[in-house]
């Protein structure tokens, strides 16, 4: 098993910085748009995004929420192992708002798949968009494209990608691995 | 732990600590998801369920069968009394019968106890007990526990009091299995008639005096009178039962400290507990029939996560 870095800390902190900025173009004072984190992993990105347009370009309110798709997978009784589920936490209607699903990683395109059922039981929203740190292309099973990408990798089936954050794992960093 | 360590549920007793935990933990979740306003999860699209009665139930099936269409199941219903059971047909044929519509998993209430047991035994489907004589009632003791979770943040050290007619009731057994191995503190209370002898082998007190009972407990849970499974006469009259062991707001209010009140339903309001107290905001059984489909929602989904 090798393991390479894909970014480093200073690298991540530019993109997150990017994104942020992205997001703040094309949604300004986010009054009509809510984040929403999938759970487990895009939960960090999602807050980390928070705080950087919070603290540092001065937005004054985000609707955060966190979603979780186990009950919505695909692979229900497909694999070994039961799909243990995650918490939910979203605290407003989705109604007519716009929608940013924010995940670590774009891989199958399954997960949000699954998220784009999901959203359905908490209102319509207006519109949709996804926004994904690291998104691996040419690995796509289903029609779904970010519209924020951090930063795009050819990696191929057999490697990992893993994103870790200081929060949770010690340091932000993101590795390839190869299995 | 991911998983259950059973395949069907056919008692408290066959399950363990981190099964139950197990069970909590994803009923956790599907409480937040029976809040929502779209209160359906697509889990269970290509699972058959069909649910079993050979005895009268209103809450136990509507329950389950919320349960498992919230996952979006297919379910089917079947009643004992419309059916050719009364022909002469026996359980295994009638299962049988119905699982070559291809059903995977079995809900079943029946009046002899280990019903359950026996049909895991002979057909291939996941049995989950709704209730089997004065056997067990697994979903019952495992919401009810949540329900205590879910007031106080943890079953462990609980004083936990069952009163009324633990001899028949299969829920009393249930409880008792399912508070112990979550390590709350358990007595049974009720007059001699009605507790079974060697009750002390389940780790459980008996105490008769209703109001010492009640000032030692954090719970009660008031079980009914079961006059459909009274073959003799338990006690002199339902009149000096009432005086003796039933719970009025009075006697609640003359207790040392508040505690709370549960009761598997139906109530004979009057009789076990009065409506004063089944109302009161000491009474949590309105949460236990919310609690019972999310417990019933994760008991099926961790069940048929299992069927390969």
């Amino acid at each position: 098993m090798s393991k390479k870095v894909l970014l480093s800390s200073k690298e991540i902190n530019i993109i997150l910085h990017r994104l942020a900025c992205q997001l703040l173009e094309s949604h300004l004072d986010f009054t009509d748009t809510v984040l929403i984190g999938i759970q487990p992993r895009g939960k960090f990105l999602a807050d980390r995004l928070t705080k950087i347009l919070c603290d540092e370009y001065g937005v004054k309110k985000i609707d955060l929420g966190y979603l979780d798709i186990t009950f919505y997978r695909d692979d229900f009784r497909r694999g070994d192992k039961t799909l243990e589920a995650t918490k939910t936490k979203i605290d407003f209607l989705v109604e007519d708002k716009k929608v940013v699903l924010i995940d670590d990683v774009l891989y199958t395109g399954r997960s949000i798949r699954a998220a784009l059922t999901a959203i359905q039981s908490f209102g319509r929203p207006s519109e949709i968009e996804l926004l994904t740190l690291i998104d691996r292309r040419f690995s796509r099973h289903l029609p779904i494209q970010p519209n924020y990408r951090g930063r795009q990798v050819d990696a191929i089936n057999n490697e990992k990608v893993q994103v870790m954050w200081e929060e949770n794992d010690g340091k932000d960093v993101i590795y390839l691995i190869n299995k | 732990m991911s998983e259950l360590s059973v395949n069907h549920l056919l008692g408290i007793k066959y399950l363990k600590e981190e099964d139950i935990q197990l069970i909590f933990e994803t009923a956790d979740h599907f409480k937040e998801v029976i809040n929502r306003s779209i209160k359906k999860v697509p889990s269970l699209r290509d699972i058959n369920i069909a649910n079993i009665f050979f005895e009268n139930s209103t809450r136990t099936k509507l329950s389950f069968e919320l349960a498992e269409k919230r996952l979006s199941a297919d379910v089917i219903n079947f009643s004992a009394g419309q059916s050719s059971v009364k022909k002469g047909e026996t359980l295994i044929d009638t299962v049988n019968n119905i699982l070559s519509m291809k059903v995977d998993m079995v809900v079943m209430r029946h009046p002899n106890p280990g019903a359950g047991i026996f049909l895991a035994k002979h057909v291939k489907a996941a049995i989950i007990n709704a209730g089997d004589g004065a056997h067990e009632h697994p979903t019952q003791a495992l919401l009810d526990s949540f329900s205590i979770r879910e007031k106080f943040g943890d079953v462990a050290g609980k004083n936990v009091v069952i009163v009324g007619d633990i001899l028949h009731s299969r829920v009393a057994l249930s409880n008792i299995f399912a508070l112990k191995l979550l390590g709350a503190n358990v007595k049974v209370c009720g007059p001699k008639t009605l507790i079974p002898k060697h009750i002390e082998s389940l780790g459980v007190e008996m105490e008769t005096n209703l109001r010492k009972a009640l000032n030692w407990c954090d719970v009660a849970n008031m079980l009914r009178i079961q006059n459909e499974r009274l073959d003799i006469s338990y006690f002199p009259t339902t009149r000096e039962y009432t005086q003796q062991f039933g719970v009025n707001k009075t006697l609640l209010n003359s207790l040392d400290k508040e505690i709370v009140i549960m009761h598997p339903g139906p109530i004979n309001r009057g009789v076990e507990i009065t409506s004063d107290v089944a109302d009161s905001k000491q009474s949590i059984i309105l949460n236990q029939v919310e609690n019972g489909v999310a417990i019933r929602m994760a008991v099926i989904y961790l069940l048929a996560s299992k069927i390969k």
